[in-house]
């Protein structure tokens, strides 16, 4: 007789606890075919508050880390994602409905990706910084700095690579996270949770949150304390990226607009190597002077 | 002690050929407006200048047309290198009638001629200098991949640092093979005009520089154009706000540069006579209308009184009076609007229990001025201490230790600059790293340069203006062409 599996309740990832959501809702998640998978937490708006206290609380200590400390804490997080890469490339294949050779692709992809990204922490503000040849007796020098605290919409369709691809370059250079996984395809990202809550990543740093973007995304949107927001996840549900980038305006968050076909937001070819680019979506350029004198 | 009086030493206004009235720069020529007209004024005597078109929404279509045009069809198509020598050409005109250009801002603005000749218009030029030699160089820029213009560039500029603003705005976005719409403040549209003849002499392609004059309905014309690819806009965070809001869910890009609330943190061991000297360019460098000023000053508890006294004798021998004169340090409040916005800032910081105190010294009867004033006694959350006033009042503050300078400095909702005096080279290095600002003044305040990016973090916009980093505005990168 065949032994009967435990199964697991999945929850949220906020302030590197795993708490239900507030709310006390879930969801059902089914794999590619329509089959049951598990009930989900139906994160709420008071989830993505409390996901942005604890971001906060973290962003000074991540972002005074040092650079080489914060490429080994990513690279970290490929070494534990790999040692768990057969149940990633299980939930994967059951989420998006691939074959085992794509899923696997997919799911070496995210960890390579944690790869090339850790290996930017201490590179890319010499890359975007430099001495400024200033008309006058003055050292002038501008670094780039982290924005603070970022709020990310995950792709919907790429539900580990996507999630990933979105993730990394934000917290490489010291912002902090809340990121509003994929709604139908949630499974992966409490995984990689797991994994990120026993890498070295600090409590707080990432924050991940499931359930419907269009629940919280407006808030996030809205929300005072949240310095840059990532629509990138926008693809694929009824949000308007224009309505989320208007609420933005209240506090002049940076705003990473989707991929975008005219108008319409569309879903990155997350297979191609990715450029600087989301790394300086979340940066602020620094500069200062100092007289040189004798 | 008997003191010597300065002998009146006005600068000429003969150098300047104001014309009764002025039309719209639209496709290389002056054209009549079609919208209504106003006067600018030179705020210092209340005199009126000249007659200005007011550009309507049609108007704006026309230089929006001519812009897109000539992007399409010259400038586009036309070498980086040939680019960049329209841009030298600029440089070598703005330099030649750099006097010309000083006095008309002086006129126009309010500002010391001291400050137009020396600060505004060599580094306007500079500005043009400086971008000329990136027009082909960009794929050195490490932009990204394929850097290429957006098109058809709309820009909203304010009234503070009128002609250095436009440089800052159209010597990047010719650079980068942009042409744009130029709109320039409805108090200060003067040397804007005096450009466009410029251009003429430059023999720039029509319609690669349109210059609209006007009002908020103007600027709003501007960012609500389809035809515009692109917002740059310098100006109050409301406003920023506001273009953010419209350009949502559009195809257009905006960078925003906007308001500041700075501090200037003074440590007990700073070599305090150079300490007062920075407090003062600080905040009265151009009446305090600077966005970057460091309206809020910070003074270590130990020396507060020490500054604080010594401040208010430097500021007493300030000169304040007619911008022209070669002597004068603070000149006229550029408009009645924000002067009345200055003297109700500063009548709520009187209510709200600050204490006030000024230079007392005489002020000329016409014309638009305020003197140097100084609040002591304020608390963060006065208003004084948060809005930004944009005038030449200073509102002072202490802090015990260098944590407490960091948190209230970084009390704001603004992000643009920041000043550090103290003789500790690792204290500077640490506040550097601790504070939210986009561009902080160690043992210095308010220097600017065409290498040096500027602008800010939070609210006081996004984007770069200046440098390698300034470019990247003015390019979109990756993809297919």
């Amino acid at each position: 007789m065949s032994r009967v599996e435990v199964k697991k309740t999945y929850k949220l990832y906020i302030g590197g606890a795993f708490p239900r959501s507030e709310s006390g809702r879930s969801y059902e998640v089914s794999d590619a075919k329509g089959r049951f998978l598990a009930n989900a937490a139906k994160g709420s708006r008071k989830d993505a508050r409390d996901a942005v206290v604890a971001a906060r609380k973290a962003q000074p200590g991540w972002g005074r880390a040092t650079a080489y400390n914060r490429g080994q804490v990513l690279y970290r997080v490929a070494e534990v994602m790999e040692s768990r890469k057969g149940q990633f490339v299980e939930e994967v294949r059951a989420a998006e409905g691939l074959t085992p050779t794509r899923a696997t692709a997919a799911v070496d992809a995210a960890i390579d990706r944690w790869v090339w990204y850790a290996g930017w922490s201490d590179k890319y503000a010499q890359v975007l910084g430099g001495l400024n040849p200033v008309a006058g007796p003055y050292f002038n020098i501008s670094a780039p700095d982290a924005t603070g605290v970022v709020a990310a919409l995950a792709p919907q369709e790429s539900s580990l690579l996507g999630l990933v691809s979105v993730l990394a370059p934000i917290v490489v250079s010291g912002n902090t996270a809340v990121v509003l996984s994929s709604k139908d395809r949630p499974i992966p990202a409490i995984t990689l949770a797991e994994a990120l809550a026993t890498s070295d990543v600090p409590g707080g740093v990432i924050n991940l949150i499931t359930g419907d973007p269009a629940e919280a995304a407006p808030w996030l949107a809205t929300h005072r304390d949240v310095n840059a927001i990532d629509l990138t996840g926008v693809a694929g549900t009824d949000l308007a990226w224009g309505d989320l980038e208007r609420a933005a305006a209240d506090n002049l968050k940076r705003v990473r607009r989707p991929a975008l076909d005219g108008l319409s937001a569309i879903e990155e070819d997350w297979s191609v190597t990715p450029t600087l680019g989301r790394i300086e979506s979340f940066l602020e350029t620094k500069t200062v002077w100092h007289p040189k004198g004798r | 002690m008997s003191t010597f009086e300065y002998a009146p030493a006005p600068e000429s206004r003969a150098v300047v050929n104001l014309q009764p009235s002025y039309g719209l720069f639209i496709n290389g020529e002056f054209v009549e407006g079609t919208g209504s007209s106003f006067k600018t004024i030179s705020p210092a005597t209340e005199e009126v200048l000249a007659e200005i078109s007011e550009a309507s929404p049609a108007d704006v279509d026309l230089a929006v047309k001519a812009a897109r045009t000539a992007y399409t069809r010259v400038w586009s198509r036309m070498s980086g290198a040939d680019r960049g020598k329209y841009l030298y050409r600029i440089a070598r005109i703005l330099q030649e009638r750099a006097r010309e250009f000083a006095v008309l801002e002086t006129l126009d603005n309010g500002k010391p001629i001291k400050e137009s000749r020396d600060v505004d218009v060599p580094i306007a030029a500079a500005h043009f200098f400086y971008h000329a030699g990136w027009a082909d160089k960009l794929e050195y820029a490490a932009l990204g991949p394929n850097p290429r213009p957006h098109g058809v560039v709309g820009q909203v500029i304010p009234w503070n640092f009128p002609m250095l603003m436009l440089a800052w705005k159209i010597a990047p976005a010719l650079a980068t093979g942009n042409t744009v719409v130029l709109k320039p403040a409805e108090t200060t549209p003067l040397t804007a005009l005096l450009f466009a003849e410029v251009c003429q002499q430059a023999d720039l392609p029509p319609g690669v520089v349109n210059i609209v004059t006007g009002a908020g309905t103007t600027g709003q014309a501007i960012v609500d154009h389809p035809g515009v690819d692109k917002i740059a806009f310098t100006g109050s965070t409301g406003v920023g706000k506001a273009i953010a809001r419209a350009i949502a869910g559009t195809p257009k890009k905006a960078t925003l540069e906007l308001g500041g609330k700075a501090a200037n943190i003074i440590f007990d061991d700073a070599p305090i006579d150079q300490a007062v000297e920075g407090i003062i360019n600080g905040i009265f460098f151009n009446q305090g209308h600077v966005c970057c000023a460091g309206s809020r000053l910070l003074v270590q508890e130990s020396i507060a009184e020490e500054v604080e006294a010594r401040l208010k004798r430097r500021l007493q021998t300030l000169r304040v009076g007619d911008p022209l004169d070669k002597n004068t340090d603070v000149g006229a409040i550029n408009s009645g609007a924000q002067l009345a916005r200055i003297t109700e800032l500063v009548a709520a910081g009187v209510a709200e229990g600050a204490e006030r105190w000024d230079t007392g010294c005489p002020l000329p009867e016409k014309g638009f001025w305020f003197r140097p004033t100084v609040f002591t006694g304020v608390s963060q959350t006065h208003r004084i201490a948060q809005e930004e006033i944009f005038g030449p009042v200073v509102s002072m503050l202490t802090f015990r230790t260098p944590q407490e300078a960091v948190a209230k400095a970084n009390n704001t909702p603004y992000g643009l600059s920041a000043g550090i005096w103290t003789e500790k080279g690792s204290r500077i290095l640490w506040m550097a790293d601790q504070l939210r600002a986009g561009v902080i003044w160690a043992n210095t305040f308010n220097r600017f340069d065409p290498t040096s990016p500027f602008g800010g973090y939070k609210e006081s916009g996004y984007g770069r203006e200046g440098g390698r980093h300034g470019l990247s505005a003015y390019v979109v990168t990756g993809g297919p062409q």
